[in-house]
């Protein structure tokens, strides 16, 4: 039987243009989201390969807010497991990342011992001690491994999902994303350092956020402060599999005619060189793509989004704590083979993007904006009807098309 | 190089910079904060667990006092976050020197964050890695590091360490 929290009980005949305020901070509607979304047909981002160099190698990190461990085996496969011990429950692995030299995960309490695959190997005093006590003689190792996570290798990107139900990577991610995945995995890369972000706000606000081209030139204001982009550069929004998406901007098709619209509505966006920079190096990067995208922003719900913001690559990882809260890590990284130049270029870019990003540190607070300010009245909806009233792909910024398809595929998700 | 051979004049004088540094910041004199450093200079702001491991990735990095005024002016005029105070509570430095002409300090720092709501949390905690060099007979950094143990950041991080 399907439970369905009054929370979720969408208002009649609005499609996916109101979404009540109250999913945004029930608990109720948040485990329900575990259950059926982290835990459920989703592919959901555990670590790049690059993390895992060597047979041992692991990382800690979350499926929702289910702690999980990807290992590397001594087969060089790659595993992941619910960092939770088959005996009493206690957390295994209490590291970040490191390597198990002798392959083993072994917990701490009563040293039971699990492999890179997750199977029981060893349970201290099985037998007894002096013939005394030990576990019974039926009890059988390969009944208490751990709980195991499908895992899959796209690209050098490993995911992990724990339904059979899930389909292939590439099914899952849709045509567009997919592409985008090949595109910014062009070859191996090289981790550069991760920063995480604590933020007071329900995770789904962030992927609303991600999915919302209309609020760049308004909420971030960097660039049009020091007069240095426009809203009018070309670009879009492409929707794959409803909850995935692609935010694009291509910088060779500046259309002049747009920016008199934008002038004319005098809104804070457009700035003629208010204030200029006194140090321009921070602007300076490379062309590395064969084609004219200077930004992309794509997102693999529910819990990933990858951007490439100039010269700056990263993951973003989602990961909810509660119904309140959410923390965001950031790995970025570049390739095997940059140039010292272009990894100087990157390097200084990161001034521009994550938790002090001078072009987006916005983000973490508008989602705590609109956490603070929907405590009551949960019946109440937000609106979402720049572009129209329908889902998918849009060839302009000022459309929240994406943000429906998104709706419209929780809501599948949910079974609401 | 031991301590002993740094004289009382010198450590008065590291001790200023280091306090003067912070009062300017938790004063909100912000626009004042790029002259502590040297034309050319290294400010970054780099959360342990990246620099033990020889990763890069910094939250802020600047590598010369122009960038650090942009920092000031995109705080004042382009970047969205709400009113916020810091409050800098610094440990006595450890400083060496080998030639009396570059000083390097090490001095650990908490930073306290209030905002409108009243409530003072401990925003980010971590340590002060310095070169300090003499410019024009003042001391300024050449090189501030601030590795910060508290990695992950609460909302967003404008105000620098």
């Amino acid at each position: 039987m399907t439970i369905t929290p009054a929370h979720l009980k969408w208002p009649a005949g609005t499609d996916y243009t109101a979404v009540p305020y109250s999913i945004f901070n029930s608990r109720e509607v948040y485990d329900l989201e575990q259950e059926k979304i982290h835990n459920g047909p989703t592919w959901n981002y555990l670590a790049t390969e690059a993390e895992l160099p060597e047979k041992g190698s692991f990382k800690s990190t979350y499926i929702g807010d289910t702690p999980v461990v990807v290992t590397r085996g001594q087969d060089n496969e790659i595993y992941a497991w619910v960092n939770r011990c088959a005996h009493r429950g206690a957390e295994i692995c209490r590291e970040r990342h490191g390597k198990s030299e002798d392959g083993a995960y072994t917990c701490v309490y009563h040293q039971w011992a699990f492999d890179a695959k997750g199977d029981l190997r060893g349970v201290p005093f099985q037998r007894g001690l002096g013939g005394k006590g030990g576990m019974p003689k039926e009890f059988d190792k390969t009944e208490h491994s751990l709980r195991k996570v499908r895992v899959v290798n796209y690209c050098g990107v490993i995911f992990g999902t724990f339904s059979d139900d899930t389909p292939d990577i590439e099914s899952y991610m849709g045509e567009d994303v997919s592409y985008h995945f090949k595109r910014i995995m062009k070859g191996p890369i090289e981790v550069l350092g991760h920063t995480r972000q604590y933020i007071a706000g329900n995770w789904k606000f962030y992927s609303e956020n991600t999915k919302d081209p209309y609020h760049a030139s308004l909420l971030h204001l960097f660039h049009p402060t020091f007069g240095i982009y426009r809203a009018s550069l070309g670009g879009g929004t492409i929707v794959n599999n409803d909850v995935h998406s692609v935010l694009w901007v291509e910088s060779s098709k500046e259309d002049e005619s747009k920016l008199d619209d934008v002038k004319s509505d005098k809104t804070r966006t457009y700035q003629e060189g208010t204030y200029q920079l006194a140090d321009m190096s921070l602007l300076a990067g490379a062309k590395e793509f064969d084609d004219d995208t200077t930004t992309v922003i794509f997102s693999l719900f529910p819990s990933l989004v990858v951007h490439q913001i100039q010269n700056t690559l990263a993951f973003r990882q989602i990961l909810p704590k509660n119904e309140n809260e959410f923390e965001l890590v950031w790995t970025f990284f570049g390739y095997a083979d940059d140039t010292e130049e272009l990894r100087r270029y990157r390097l200084k870019q990161l001034n521009l993007v994550g938790p002090a990003g001078l072009i987006s540190m916005e983000d973490g607070e508008s989602t705590e904006l609109c956490q603070k300010a929907i405590v009551r009245d949960g019946d109440y909806t937000n609106v979402l009807e720049m572009g129209g009233v329908g889902t998918g792909t849009d060839d302009h910024f000022v459309t929240e098309g994406a943000i429906r398809s998104l709706w419209k595929g929780y809501r599948k998700l949910m079974d609401v | 190089m031991s301590n002993t051979n740094i004289s009382l004049e010198l450590k008065n004088e590291v001790n200023q910079l280091l306090d003067a540094y912070v009062q300017c910041i938790d004063d909100d004199n912000l626009e004042h904060w790029p002259d502590f450093f040297t034309e050319n200079c290294l400010y970054q702001v780099i959360p342990r667990e990246n620099h033990e491991i020889g990763q890069p990735t910094a939250v802020m990095w600047c590598d010369s006092q122009g960038m650090l005024r942009d920092r000031i002016t995109a705080l004042r005029h382009a970047n969205i976050y709400q009113v916020q105070w810091y409050r800098h509570i610094t440990s006595h430095p450890v400083i060496s020197t080998e030639d009396g002409n570059t000083i390097k300090v090490q001095s650990n720092y908490a930073v306290f964050k209030t905002c409108n709501d009243g409530e003072s949390t401990v925003y980010n905690v971590g340590r002060y890695v310095d070169v300090i060099v003499r410019e024009n007979g003042v001391l300024k950094f050449k090189e501030r590091t601030a590795i910060y143990d508290t990695h992950r950041i609460t909302t967003l991080m404008v105000i620098p360490i």
